[in-house]
């Protein structure tokens, strides 16, 4: 594929390449999105370990005594009423109730938070934050300063271990610690977008390279290797887990996203609160139900939903599940469609249409 | 990338083959499936079913994306490819042999001279890659 001139290259650029990475552009950067093939990369991450490059993601903090203020009104869930060294994902909302972005807000103390946002919407969201900040407090996007590495598989706490010490192992999901790392202090987060142990290293550009390098060599006996853009969207949508642009947008609301357990109607005002109540109060016209399909067919984003002549909702995301071997997908359905254990039919652009059956989240089972 | 001599080729990047008389295989190129990735699933016509020059008769499902099949000439299906139904991937490794999609028993014969002939798919390719 030819270079585009205004496409930016991560701080791992060059480790992709040696890899033999398969290099797209991707939300304003080139980043791999496959090396050895998607569902070898899947099942790397599902068994051992896998290294994945999201430094395109962006990083924005709030700083100053005022900031607890702005974050509480700006986000859905509750970022302010956590210890220190919490972090916690929420949807930011418009007055409207249509999500703006999904992000991670990491509490470093009660005057500051480290944000971490979708790489797509990052001028996005720093315009918003600025615009809703009305000067209470300071808004810094560091976004070009930061890569970002996530470490992610049942063997990425070792992985970690070896290179951060023992403490690591005792941290539960979501919560971080800042670390040494060659000089360089960096964000050490057990957070993560594929329902696997490991975190999220938000580490300066100047050793990203010298990490991942470190991270390949030490995990090589626990079957370590890089991971594509493919894979995360596997990974991903077998845990439901939305991804904005996709699933979410400014036109749908955290509720109608299964999203509830991320709105704290009870911590004060917010943007948004006052429509999601009245659409608690009303009932959703909408679900974003995760469904499995019966028999053959993928889903993909946009196929129509219908149940007999009724079309009742469309496709969001789809795949071939690769830890399950069947076709997998999230679609937004009317009641009472949403339903566990309902049934629908997926038109697959009018060759046919596959049978479907509205599972519980996530789609892959723990026990599997 | 190779490109047998004696088939005929779409710009959707179908291939045809005569098998014998007026029986052809239809398949996907060997340019169309490395681009598309590990193939896990494919949908086609079955035995009977008629199918019209142009039309989409069918689907390809790989890891990262679908794709529509489009008939390369009209005719009715007379054999399916069971070996598909076990192994999709065998369009991967195999495209112009094993991974046949569908047989047909073609009516009008001179259909296929309307076809790219493997010179011109090759040409057709090489400006592909330019673009």
């Amino acid at each position: 594929m030819s270079s585009h001139p205004d496409v930016k290259r991560t701080a791992l650029y060059e480790e992709h390449v040696k890899a033999g990475g398969k290099l797209v552009p991707f939300a304003g950067f080139e980043l791999p999105v496959q090396y050895e093939g998607i569902a070898a990369e899947h099942h790397r991450v599902r068994t051992a370990v896998g290294l994945f490059d999201v430094s395109h993601m962006g990083e924005i903090v709030f700083r100053g005594p005022r900031a607890a203020e702005v974050v509480t009104r700006l986000t859905t869930n509750n970022v302010t009423n956590v210890k220190p060294g919490r972090a916690v994902y929420t949807p930011v909302c418009r007055a409207d109730a249509g999500i703006v972005d999904d992000m991670i807000f990491y509490k470093k103390s009660d005057t500051e938070w480290f944000v971490c946002v979708n790489a797509s919407n990052k001028d996005k969201d720093y315009a918003w934050f600025v615009e809703q900040t009305h000067g209470d407090c300071e808004v810094i996007d560091l976004s070009d300063k930061y890569s970002q590495i996530a470490v992610q598989g049942p063997k990425a706490p070792e992985l970690l271990a070896r290179i951060f010490g023992d403490d690591v192992l005792a941290m539960k999901p979501f919560w971080f610690v800042m670390k040494q790392y060659r000089g360089q202090e960096i964000l050490f987060a057990t957070t993560g977008y594929t329902g696997e142990a490991g975190g999220e290293l938000y580490i300066p550009n100047a050793v990203a390279a010298e990490l991942w390098r470190e991270l390949m060599e030490k995990g090589a006996d626990l079957g370590v290797g890089p991971i594509g853009l493919g894979a995360r969207d596997s990974l991903r949508m077998e845990m439901k887990y939305c991804l904005y642009g996709n699933d979410i947008d400014d036109t749908t609301s955290p509720l109608e996203a299964g999203l509830q357990w991320t709105v704290k109607f009870d911590k004060g005002d917010f943007n948004g609160r006052d429509v999601m109540l009245k659409q608690n109060a009303e009932g959703l016209k909408r679900h974003l139900v995760p469904f499995v399909i019966e028999g053959k067919g993928v889903p993909r984003h946009g196929y129509k939903v219908f149940a007999g002549a009724d079309e009742i909702g469309v496709v969001t995301s789809g795949t071939m599940s690769p830890s399950m071997k069947v076709p997998i997908g999230i679609a937004y359905v009317k009641p009472p469609f949403n339903a566990v254990g309902s049934r629908f039919e997926v038109d697959l652009m009018g060759i046919r249409r596959a049978a479907a059956v509205v599972v519980d989240a996530p789609i892959l089972k723990k026990d599997r | 990338m190779s490109i047998p001599k004696e088939y005929r080729f779409t710009d959707s990047h179908e291939w045809v083959k005569v098998e014998e008389d007026n029986i052809v295989s239809i398949g996907l190129t060997d340019y169309a499936q490395d681009h598309m990735g590990d193939i896990v699933s494919v949908e086609t016509p079955r035995v009977g079913d008629e199918i019209e020059k142009g039309e989409p008769i069918g689907m390809i499902d790989s890891q990262k994306a679908s794709s529509e099949v489009f008939a390369p000439i009209s005719g009715v299906v007379v054999e399916n490819n069971d070996l598909l139904e076990e192994d999709p991937g065998v369009i991967n490794t195999d495209p112009y042999e094993e991974g046949w999609l569908v047989r047909v028993e073609v009516g009008d014969m001179e259909q296929l001279d309307e076809l790219m002939t493997a010179e011109d798919y090759e040409e057709y390719l090489g400006r592909l890659e330019e673009e």
